[in-house]
């Protein structure tokens, strides 16, 4: 009998309109920017799918500025609650258009189309409409009452969840009654832009969302600019400890949410398949791509070799390839350079003496591509345990006692996240108490909620994003 | 300076590390003068090699403290009171001498003070209900955030206020569970030292609070850029120095409160204001299935 | 407890029979070493096991994969009637459309059995006769298996006599609820040896185990007594073979070769009716345990209403537009 092969089942791209080019979204309207343009590409076949203005320093201004009249004389006299319906709006629109939404996050970012269509867009949908539900609600938050909004927020974010770090930062923001001026990522810029689409759509007020595209320069553009009062910024730690930097001396409150190096710690009485289970969706959702991504596995060593075959007979049934397709379970690394960071710190895990494994599996000629990986007789003095990797590439280290898994675990300049695989509630809760990271899943990993807040630990950043905890962030109060 | 035909026996005062009353290592003091000027005490000027020893010392006494039960901190930070209330009469006469204030202002501060660490003894235990709680998550899964101390934390302690402010800085730091190094008010360390004689005499574990006299100016650096250290109040921070500290405290991204622009009224309700930013929000996940 | 029969029916054969393949030889020497084995068992947690087959629902399978599929279930259909009311004449129709699901399509594929009580197993062999579609009749006091254990022996002794090379029997859901393990064990190992040469499936009612843990343990117990097929339900309750347990019984099986080499079927029974279902049980058998038990000698679904469905998702590909009830027949 023959196998069960699946027949290609992928999602049409003829739902989404992508322009020629793109301008920049400021004071409600799509402008040309005064910057050079840049050309992103579809990660999974390198074809390029748009120009998009580079926002220089003099565009960051117009969008300051822009994002200021907003907050003096639309959006900061508006009745709370119709902030929170322009909110409802968005959360709304995002549902009505949530196909449109995914096939464009999966063709600029190449992840696939399942998780796109059944985690960022609505969990971006979620946010909105959690965060609308705020707005007339202020007084609750806990910073005692009458919390005052800060004014403008100047946010950067990251590649690997475009718009749900996008409904990460403005939802809260808004509903807090800030105004925006948000800078996409380099390489991901187009939903942010289907998301400015959203706001005209919401007919939100001119100025108060402002999508200025490029890259670095741009983004240090936002965080300089001398009339921003809040800086949010979710990326790698060397950046983050550049904006800290800049913003150091001046008024602007600033969050952060950066790297991670998390253990998913999984104890002899776990459920094992499960546990495997969890093992994969830890490291390999979104291709590793994930700041909180489980990319350290600590295997208690009694049963190490039942959990290592465990994971590569799964691991051998991830579906590599289309992004588009639905059957796919990992897809396109986002960048050459992001390809060339994973293949290099692989390289000297291998040359450090670690053990890799990969599935047989045909990987696409074009575009970037990563296999999912597996490091054996990791030791914590490796890069590989050390370094972040942001890809699919777990490091498997072993621990004998309760004691040396929380040792191993807080072994890391990170603290964002961290897994515990047990049958034993006691155990749980007292190994989730002793690690130091800002989210623990239990038996479960990689889950994500608007009203549970995230953020880090140590150097994994400052702030927590979801819950009444993310509000904070935007909000000055008698208690702040 | 007490009796009348009595020489005086007068005190040294020294550092407070890891319960011990050390001096500095590099044995240097400095001259400590009453607000008109006369010599009062040579206090120990606490060195780089200093500031390192207390947060090794911090850091070794973060486990244990942070993981005391809140009821139990809350005790501790109340003894605290009950031992200063014993030695109110000093305190009085240190402020009044350092601050330059009247015997009566002397004594509303030192009141303050004592009424500060009641204060915050009771906030240990309401702390996780206020700040933390339970997240109805859309899946079958529990979860809940608690708050948690960030770990050891620099504190740059007022200049001006030299017990009051130092005991708000400095309580807030222990009630969440932290450990602190605090740089004492350089030119009126004196009640610093006293305080350190009280928490090392009501069950606060050594190496849990660090004190040391000397000069943040330099000491800031230090502690701004070391690598152990989780976070940094710049409250007593000079001016000029405070924004290069908070640039050096980027490098491993400390959490850190920056200087008010004036030393603000310590009288005033301080709310959740220092307890909040040297406290983590931890989230936990559990599936609830059968 | 009196019985009329004798109770102690498992022969000196069935004892030699009892003792469970290596490396499990010693893990019914007592009740305290078989519970001891049960609950070391890695526990199933609930939401995980939700989330994995919810996630494997998504899978979406088209064109000459859905072919594949819907050809490959008919296949593994034990065409099934368990009613009070069923007749020879009931019986034999559906042995007809067991040979010949689509008559309007000769290259329409076979079920794999006809699936009824005992007493009637005999019309269904005289109807098949050695077409290669298997005769399986359920047996053991079935679906309560609330009888004495001489009884359930008569029962099963009986529906082989009549033609039936397959046995569904149940297992005994109050002693493994009551922790009486070995005695759940000891009496599938007297039914498979009453089954001589008859294939023997184990129902092990999940509805009524309830828990996932229960499942794992109980599918162990099966296969440990040498059960050929571990099924999930009798259909008579509520919930049937949901995909959880599925998951949680192909896991099982696939433990249990890789420790001892012996490979051991799945059918899941009750509440699979449409095309959908069956492929998504196909996926997780494809993705869980692989390409091995994708045959009918290795899978079954126990179903009634499924086959029309399927029949009728077979006749839109091949015709490409949708069909209609009146187009399959009445069972």
């Amino acid at each position: 009998m023959s196998v069960f092969e699946y027949a290609p089942a992928p999602e049409s791209r003829s739902i989404v309109d992508i322009a020629p080019s793109y301008g920049l979204f400021i004071d409600g309207e799509f402008v040309d920017g005064t910057g050079e343009s840049f050309k992103t590409v579809n990660p999974a076949t390198e074809e390029v799918l748009t120009e998009v203005s580079a926002g220089s320093e003099a565009d960051v201004d117009r969008a300051v500025r822009a994002a200021r009249r907003a907050f003096d004389k639309t959006w900061g006299p508006l009745r709370p609650a119709d902030r929170g319906k322009y909110l409802f709006r968005i959360a709304r629109l995002l549902q009505e258009r949530a196909r449109e939404f995914a096939v464009l996050e999966s063709l600029d970012n190449g992840k696939p189309i399942r998780e796109s269509r059944d985690v960022d867009v609505p969990l971006a949908a979620a946010h909105f409409f959690y965060y609308a539900g705020w707005a007339d609600k202020l007084d609750h938050v806990g910073l005692g009452t009458k919390p005052r909004p800060l004014g403008v927020a100047g946010q950067v974010i990251p590649w690997n969840f475009p718009l749900l770090m996008l409904a990460w930062k403005v939802a809260p923001a808004l509903a807090a009654g800030n105004t925006v001026v948000l800078k996409p990522a380099e390489t991901t810029p187009l939903t942010a832009l289907l998301f400015a689409e959203i706001c005209r759509q919401a007919d939100l007020p001119a100025g108060v969302v402002n999508i200025v595209t490029g890259a670095g320069d741009t983004g240090r553009a936002v965080v300089e600019h001398g009339d921003v009062d809040k800086v949010a910024f979710t990326g790698s730690t060397d950046v983050g400890r550049q904006i800290a930097r800049a913003v150091a001396g001046t008024r602007k409150k600033l969050t952060l949410e950066l790297g991670g190096k998390a253990a998913n710690i999984v104890f002899d009485d776990a459920p094992i398949d499960q546990a495997v289970e969890g093992i994969v969706q830890g490291i390999f959702f979104n291709q590793g791509h994930v700041c909180c991504a489980g990319s350290r596995l600590l295997v208690q060593e009694s049963i190490h070799d039942e959990v290592i075959a465990g994971l590569q007979r799964r691991i051998g049934t991830l579906r590599v390839g289309d992004p588009l397709d639905k059957n796919t379970d990992i897809g396109a690394i986002n960048s050459a350079e992001q390809l060339a960071r994973i293949r290099e710190l692989s390289d000297i895990g291998e040359a450090e003496g670690a053990q890799r494994w990969q599935p047989a599996c045909d990987l696409p000629d074009r575009g970037f591509w990563y296999p999912p990986t597996v490091f054996t007789d990791v030791s914590p003095a490796h890069r590989i345990a050390r370094d972040e990797i942001f890809g699919p590439v777990l490091s498997v280290l072993t621990f004998r006692t309760p004691d040396e898994a929380v040792a191993k675990a807080n072994n890391s300049t990170y603290g964002l996240s961290a897994g515990i695989w047990s049958e034993k509630g006691s155990r749980i809760l007292r190994i989730a108490d002793q690690l130091r990271a800002g989210v623990v899943w239990a038996n479960t990993f990689n889950k994500f909620d608007p009203t549970s807040p995230f953020g880090g630990y140590k150097q994994s950043g400052y702030g927590r994003e979801g819950g009444r905890h993310g509000l904070a962030a935007y909000l000055e109060g008698a208690d702040q | 300076m007490i009796g009348n035909d009595r020489l005086a026996v007068r005190k040294t005062y020294k550092l407070y590390v890891n319960g011990a009353f050390p001096r500095s290592e590099s044995g240097r003091t400095y001259e400590v003068t009453d607000a008109k000027g006369h010599f009062l005490a040579n206090a120990a000027r606490a060195s780089r090699k200093d500031a390192r020893d207390a947060v090794v010392a911090a850091r070794a006494a973060f486990p244990k403290w942070s993981g005391a039960t809140a009821y139990n901190r809350g005790q501790v930070l109340y003894r605290v009171a009950e031992v200063m209330e014993g030695r109110h009469v000093q305190f009085c006469e240190e402020v009044a001498a350092g601050e330059g204030l009247s015997s009566s202002k002397a004594r509303a501060a030192v009141d303050a003070a004592i009424d500060r660490w009641v204060w915050y003894a009771g906030w240990t235990d309401k702390l996780a209900a206020v700040l933390g709680g339970a997240n109805p998550v859309a899946g079958p899964y529990f979860d809940f955030s608690t708050p948690e101390p960030t770990g050891v934390v620099a504190v740059l302690a007022p200049q001006q206020s030299s017990l009051l402010g130092l005991v708000s800085v400095l309580a807030p730091v222990l009630a969440t569970g932290n450990t602190a190094v605090v740089v004492t008010s350089k030119d009126r360390p004196l009640p610093a030292v006293t305080l350190a004689e009280v928490l090392a005499t009501s069950d606060v574990p050594g190496g849990v609070a660090n004190l040391l006299t000397g000069d943040a100016e330099e000491l800031g650096t230090w502690l701004a850029e070391h690598a152990d250290v989780d976070g940094i109040d710049l409250t007593g921070a000079p001016p000029k120095r405070a924004m290069e500290f908070e640039r050096e405290a980027a490098g491993t991204i400390k959490r850190v409160v920056r200087p008010p622009a004036t030393e603000p009224d310590w009288t005033a309700d301080p709310g959740l204001t220092r307890m909040t930013p040297f406290l983590e929000t931890k989230t936990v996940w559990h599936p609830m299935g059968v | 407890m009196t019985h009329v029969l004798d109770p102690d029916a498992l022969s000196d054969d069935a004892r030699a029979l009892s003792v469970p393949l290596p490396p499990y030889r010693d893990v019914t020497r007592s009740d305290s070493a078989f519970r001891a084995f049960l609950h070391g068992l890695p526990g199933v947690d609930q939401v995980g096991a939700e989330a994995r087959v919810a996630q494997l629902g998504t899978r979406s399978i088209k064109t000459t994969s859905k072919a594949w599929a819907i050809d490959t279930a008919i296949s593994m259909v034990d065409l099934t009637t368990l009613e009070g009311a069923d007749t020879p004449g009931k019986v034999r129709s559906l042995a007809a459309k067991a040979l010949r699901p689509d008559p309007t399509d000769p290259t329409c594929p076979r079920v794999a059995a006809v699936c009824v009580y005992g007493d009637l197993a005999g019309v269904a062999r005289e109807a098949l006769g050695n077409s290669g579609v298997h005769v399986a009749a359920v047996a053991t006091a079935f679906p309560s298996g609330r009888a004495s254990r001489a009884v359930k022996l008569a029962d099963v002794r009986d529906a082989v006599q009549n033609g039936a090379d397959e046995i569904d029997m149940v297992i005994d859901r109050g002693a493994f609820l009551a922790g009486r393990y070995l005695e759940v064990y000891e009496e599938i190992v007297a039914v498979k040896e009453a089954c001589g040469d008859a294939h023997l499936k184990v129902i092990l009612e999940t509805g009524e185990l309830v828990t996932l843990d229960n499942v794992r343990r109980a599918s162990w117990i099966a296969m440990l007594a040498g059960g050929d097929f571990i099924k999930t339900s009798t259909g008579k309750v509520s919930p049937a073979a949901t995909l959880p347990v599925a998951l949680v019984m192909l896991e099982a099986v696939r433990d249990f070769r890789a420790a001892t080499g012996r490979q051991v079927g799945f059918k899941p029974a009750g509440g699979i009716r449409t095309t959908k279902d069956a492929v998504k049980h196909l996926v997780l058998i494809n993705e869980t345990v692989g390409p091995d038990w994708l045959d009918p000698d290795w899978f079954r679904f126990g179903a009634s209403s499924l086959l029309n469905d399927l029949l009728l998702q077979r006749q839109k590909l091949r015709t490409g537009h949708y069909s209609g009830p009146d187009y399959v027949s009445v069972d």
